[in-house]
Parts: structure tokens; C-alpha cells; sequence
């Protein structure tokens, strides 16, 4: 089964609308929840037997993010949706907004609840304006029905939502950055302590989540956690949302349970394209280390696997897949420019750091290189790596560290003829 | 000055945080002010920052980080081609070099007529539709050939 989750309105007609959403009980369950007046030690607990892992890539339990939010604080909170997704490879956020906006708001509404909010932002993606419109008329719809905004259901819970629209920058899929930049600054993120969920947006209480880990709370509370955590495996609970790129027949976003073995993943995306073989994959996103194609095809699709048979990570599941046509040195001399285009130049190690990779990494590419260079960037890069604010500077890190551990014979191939082998 | 229909749009911005931070709805102020103007002039933008009463330097450094915003003149079309991994293994320099012989301009440029400015851009978080482009911050537009590019050009007036 596909599509059960995040995606159930794919196949109706118009899924996007409210009307769609509620043919398949859209709202009901929250309609429940706060007229019912469940505890929200009980969602909590589900939510925690669910398995649910922040679904934005850092794989952080649902349930015990919500438990760090200060029940009895007495002044504002903020819930926040993080659908600032820039990630190279990544795409699955703006489908559940374009096709089940709905059911991020009915998520949102729910956790609002639970942690005594009353004020949400979805914080999207720049560069997806018609995503932006309609989210923006989703709300506007909730807002009509009562699904949003005062005393819902006749009860003393209120909970208004807002979009907020980015504009161009991959470092606010960062929470603290994005948070920064709902206060209108520039996305640089914060020390951590405090985190957001003592000091957040405007500097109250926030909780941040992923748009995939709000839209995955209704099937939770109306099915239960056990239900959403059996459709997953053990320690990854439920469903996944995959986004295939790159060399495949059909790209696209697919929905099916975690542990579902690579292989399986690769058919769905109807295998290599050009009937060509497989090279590698990048498994979670483009700061997840590369996977050689024999390692990949032993991974079944879930947090442990990736970690300890890939050697890399999940991620947000966003599966980049090269062929055996791909130049590794062009490939990651690409991704060291995004790095660098993106460092927000707030840690002299990333702000500095990211563009020696990207000039040492090009000069080679355009066959330059020098014998030291593979040492440098090495060395560079161990250099970067926990030293920064945030989590940008090791991913600059992470694909040159992997690129050169698994393909290292095409480096040194390109520094000695001055150029690819895959034309020799 | 900033016209009405501006302000209009961003005192609907303004509703959606506390009434003490305006400052969160410069972003969408900036794009608004920009997407009527074309571009963010520096008198827009201390317009914008008058507006929020907000320092205009407030204003002014989240035009200057945020990629999508304009500081100087652009052309009335704003192609920005994503060249990024998952496009890049689906051939957007092809997309790239053609774009490039059929408007005479390369990436940064901007055509002599003033109708279109050619850019690459970082990831749009659309990857399933490599390779692709956007119009002027809005309009997508994937799966691309150098085929469906004449197409798309020939309907840009």
C-alpha cells in the first residue's frame, strides 16, 4: 500500500479542497479531540508510541520534542511548521501542500492543543509561490469552516495559523534561522541553548516541526500510534515520504512504509533510467554522505539501515540517484558551490571554509588539481565540521568527506591527466 | 512612495504577527514592493522600512541575504534556472547553453532590449520535475527541453 498517510488525497479529485479532505474525515479527529477534551498527556503518548521522527531530517521523536514545551507557561507560545524545504534532492513539502494542505492544518490544530498554543506559522519555501497560494487559501477555508481561529468547536481553545513566505535562502530550513527570519531578519541561526522551546519566535515558546511530522498527526490520533507504527519498522515508525531524483524513469515523491528495501524504492521510480546501472545514491538529501550502488542495494529504507549499511543517514528521504555516467567530480564540485552560495557567513569555519572546498574541489574539476589537494580538502573539511553554529557547515563537510572516501580513484584520475576517467 | 495597492497588500502582511513586530512582514513587504517595482531600488526599500518603522539598514540587510530579491534592474522576464544536483544528472546545462544561443546573453546577464534577464539558481525544492526554471519568483516551470524552452520563449511578449 501507498499513499496512506500524508498523501491520502492524491487520487480524489480536487485534493487540495476542504470539501475533499473532509469526504475522508478530515477534521474530525481534532473536532474530537477538543471537544472530547482528550489529555494531552494521552496525544503525547501516542504520539511517542507512534515512532514518529521529525520527518525534516534530523530524525528527532515527535512525541518527546512536543514533552520539552512548558504546559503551564502563561504567556504566548508559538507552534511553527517548517516547510522551508531547499535541500538539493528534496521536494516532498510542496506536494503535501499542493495535494493535502488540510491535513497539515488539522495537524497543526491538534498540536497547538496539545501544547497550549495559540498562535501557528508554515513557514514555505520561497521559490513554491503557487504552494504559498494555496496553503494561503486552505487556511482561508479553515478559518470559514471553524477548523481555525476562536473558541473552535464551542470550547474555550483558539488556534489562528498563519503562512509566512520565505524568500530564497536554504539556511532557514535551519529551526533557529527560521525562526529568525519570521521575526523578518536574516536567517542566521541562534546558539542552541536555549532552544526553541524555551526561547522561539518572538522569543517565547516555540515548537518547530516538518511539515511531513505535522501531516502525519490526524492518521496518528485517528487510527492510534500503534496503527501508524506498524505500517513502519522498529525504531522508524510509518510511513516515509521518498523524493527520487536525478537518473530514473519517473521521478516523483513516494509514500510507503518505512523498511521498504531500496530495491523496491528504485522500481516504484521505475529503475535506472536509459536501462543504464546504478552508481550511487545519495540516500537523505545532499548533506548525507553518497552510498556506492552494491552498498545501497543491501539498504532497506529507515533510519538504522541507512545509518548502519549505507554508512550515511535518512534524512528527509530525498533519494538523489546517479548512474554510471555521473562524473563524481563534476557532481560534487556542484554541491560544494551550493554550500558555499548558502553559508549565511556568520562562522568564520563555514563562512571561509565552504568556498576553499568549492574553489579546491572546482580546480580540480576543470583539471587543475594538485597532488595535495585530496589531503586538503580532507583536512578542510575536518576542520569545519563541529565547529560551527549550526548543522550547514558539517553538511559542506559530509559530501566531500564521502565523495573522495568511495570514489577516490576518479579524484586522483582527474589530478593526474587533468581530466574524468569516465572518458577514458 | 509606496502606492495603495501596496500597502493594502501589506497591511495584510501586518495582520498576521503581533501588533508590537512589524518588523516580521518586511520579507513580504520587500516582495510585494518588488514584484509591482521590478526591482528594490534603495529608496524602496527605506519606503518599506518607513512603512514598518523599522531602521532602513533593518530593511536593507534582509534584501541583501534573501537570494530572490533585486538590487538593481532586471529584465521584464527573470529566468532562473535551477543547475543543482538533481537538475545538473538531468541536463540543465543542455537547458542552460540553450537558453543562452537564444537570448545572446549569458547567466547574470540581462538582455540589450531589457525584456529578459537569464540566472542560475540553488535548489527550488522541485527536484521531481528536473530540470527546470522559474519566472520571475513565481511561475515554474519543469521538466524542460531545449523544445519546450522555444515554446515557453516564443509565448514571453
Amino acid at each position: 500500500m501507498a499513499n496512506e498517510v500524508c498523501f491520502r488525497t492524491l487520487d480524489l479529485p480536487n485534493p487540495a479542497s476542504l470539501e475533499t479532505y473532509r469526504s475522508i474525515g478530515g477534521y474530525e479527529t481534532l473536532k474530537r479531540i477538543v471537544t472530547e477534551k482528550v489529555p494531552a498527556t494521552e496525544i503525547i503518548n501516542q504520539v511517542k508510541i507512534s515512532g514518529l521522527r521529525g520527518r525534516g531530517g534530523a530524525g528527532f521523536p515527535t512525541g518527546l520534542k512536543w514533552s520539552f514545551m512548558p504546559r503551564y507557561y502563561d504567556g504566548e507560545k508559538y507552534l511553527v511548521c517548517n516547510s522551508d524545504e531547499g535541500e538539493p534532492g528534496t521536494f516532498k513539502d510542496r506536494d503535501i501542500i499542493r495535494y493535502n494542505p488540510h491535513q497539515v492544518i488539522e495537524g497543526m490544530a491538534i498540536a497547538a492543543y496539545t501544547m497550549g498554543v495559540r498562535t501557528g506559522y508554515n513557514y514555505i519555501h520561497g521559490e513554491i509561490w503557487a504552494e504559498y497560494q494555496i496553503f494561503e487559501r486552505a487556511l482561508e477555508e479553515a478559518r470559514a469552516a471553524g477548523f481555525l481561529g476562536e473558541n473552535l468547536f464551542g470550547t474555550n481553545f483558539s488556534f489562528n495559523l498563519f503562512a509566512h513566505h520565505g524568500y530564497g535562502a536554504y539556511i532557514c530550513g535551519e529551526e533557529t534561522a527560521l525562526i529568525e527570519s519570521i521575526e523578518g531578519k536574516k536567517g542566521q541561526p541562534r546558539f542552541k541553548p536555549p532552544f526553541p522551546a524555551s526561547y522561539g519566535v518572538f522569543g517565547k515558546p516555540t515548537n518547530v516541526n516538518n511539515t511531513e511530522s505535522y501531516a502525519s498527526i490526524p492518521y496518528i490520533m485517528q487510527h492510534g500510534g500503534q496503527a501508524f507504527q506498524d505500517l513502519g519498522v522498529p525504531n522508524s515508525g510509518g510511513t516515509k515520504i521518498f523524493s527520487v531524483s536525478g537518473h530514473v524513469e519517473k521521478p516523483g515523491n513516494f509514500e510507503i512504509g518505512m523498511g521498504t528495501p531500496f530495491p523496491d524504492l528504485l522500481a516504484l521510480a521505475g529503475g535506472v533510467w536509459k536501462g543504464r546501472k546504478l552508481k550511487a545514491v545519495i540516500p537523505g538529501g545532499s548533506s548525507t554522505a553518497v552510498v556506492p550502488a552494491d552498498m545501497m542495494m543491501q539498504c532497506t529504507m529507515d533510519y538504522d539501515s541507512i545509518s548502519k549499511v549505507g554508512k550515511s543517514s535518512l534524512g528527509a528521504g530525498s533519494v538523489i540517484v546517479m548512474d554510471e555516467s555521473t562524473d563524481m567530480v563534476k557532481a560534487l564540485s556542484r554541491l560544494s558551490y551550493f554550500y558555499y552560495e548558502e553559508s549565511c557567513g556568520q562562522c568564520t569555519p563555514c563562512r571561509e571554509g565552504t568556498g576553499w572546498l568549492w574553489r579546491v574541489v572546482r580546480r580540480i574539476a576543470e583539471g587543475k588539481g594538485r597532488p595535495e589537494d585530496l589531503e586538503l580538502l580532507t583536512d578542510v573539511s575536518n576542520n569545519i565540521s563541529g565547529r560551527t553554529i549550526c548543522a550547514l557547515g558539517d553538511a559542506a563537510a559530509t559530501p566531500v568527506i564521502s565523495f573522495i572516501k568511495h570514489f577516490r580513484p576518479e579524484f586522483e584520475y582527474y589530478i593526474e591527466h587533468g581530466r574524468s576517467m569516465l572518458a577514458a | 512612495m509606496l502606492s495603495q495597492d501596496s500597502t493594502a497588500q501589506i497591511d495584510k502582511e501586518l495582520a498576521k504577527y503581533p501588533a508590537d513586530q512589524r518588523r516580521a512582514a518586511v520579507m513580504s513587504a520587500l516582495r510585494i514592493v518588488q514584484a509591482e517595482q521590478g526591482w528594490l531600488s534603495k529608496e524602496a526599500i527605506a519606503d518599506v522600512a518607513n512603512y514598518l518603522g523599522i531602521p532602513e539598514i533593518a530593511a536593507l540587510e534582509v534584501a541583501t541575504f534573501y537570494n530572490m530579491y533585486e538590487l538593481e534592474p532586471v529584465g521584464k522576464y527573470k529566468l532562473t534556472v535551477c543547475t543543482n544536483i538533481s537538475c545538473l544528472l538531468r541536463d540543465s546545462q543542455e537547458i542552460v547553453e540553450h537558453l543562452e544561443s537564444c537570448l545572446g546573453v549569458h547567466c547574470g546577464e540581462t538582455t540589450a532590449d531589457g525584456k529578459f534577464t537569464l540566472r542560475e539558481g540553488e535548489c527550488m525544492g522541485a527536484c521531481g520535475g528536473a530540470p527546470l526554471l522559474h519566472i520571475n519568483n513565481t511561475d515554474m516551470h519543469e521538466f524542460l527541453t531545449p523544445e519546450k524552452i522555444d515554446a515557453l520563449l516564443a509565448g514571453l511578449k
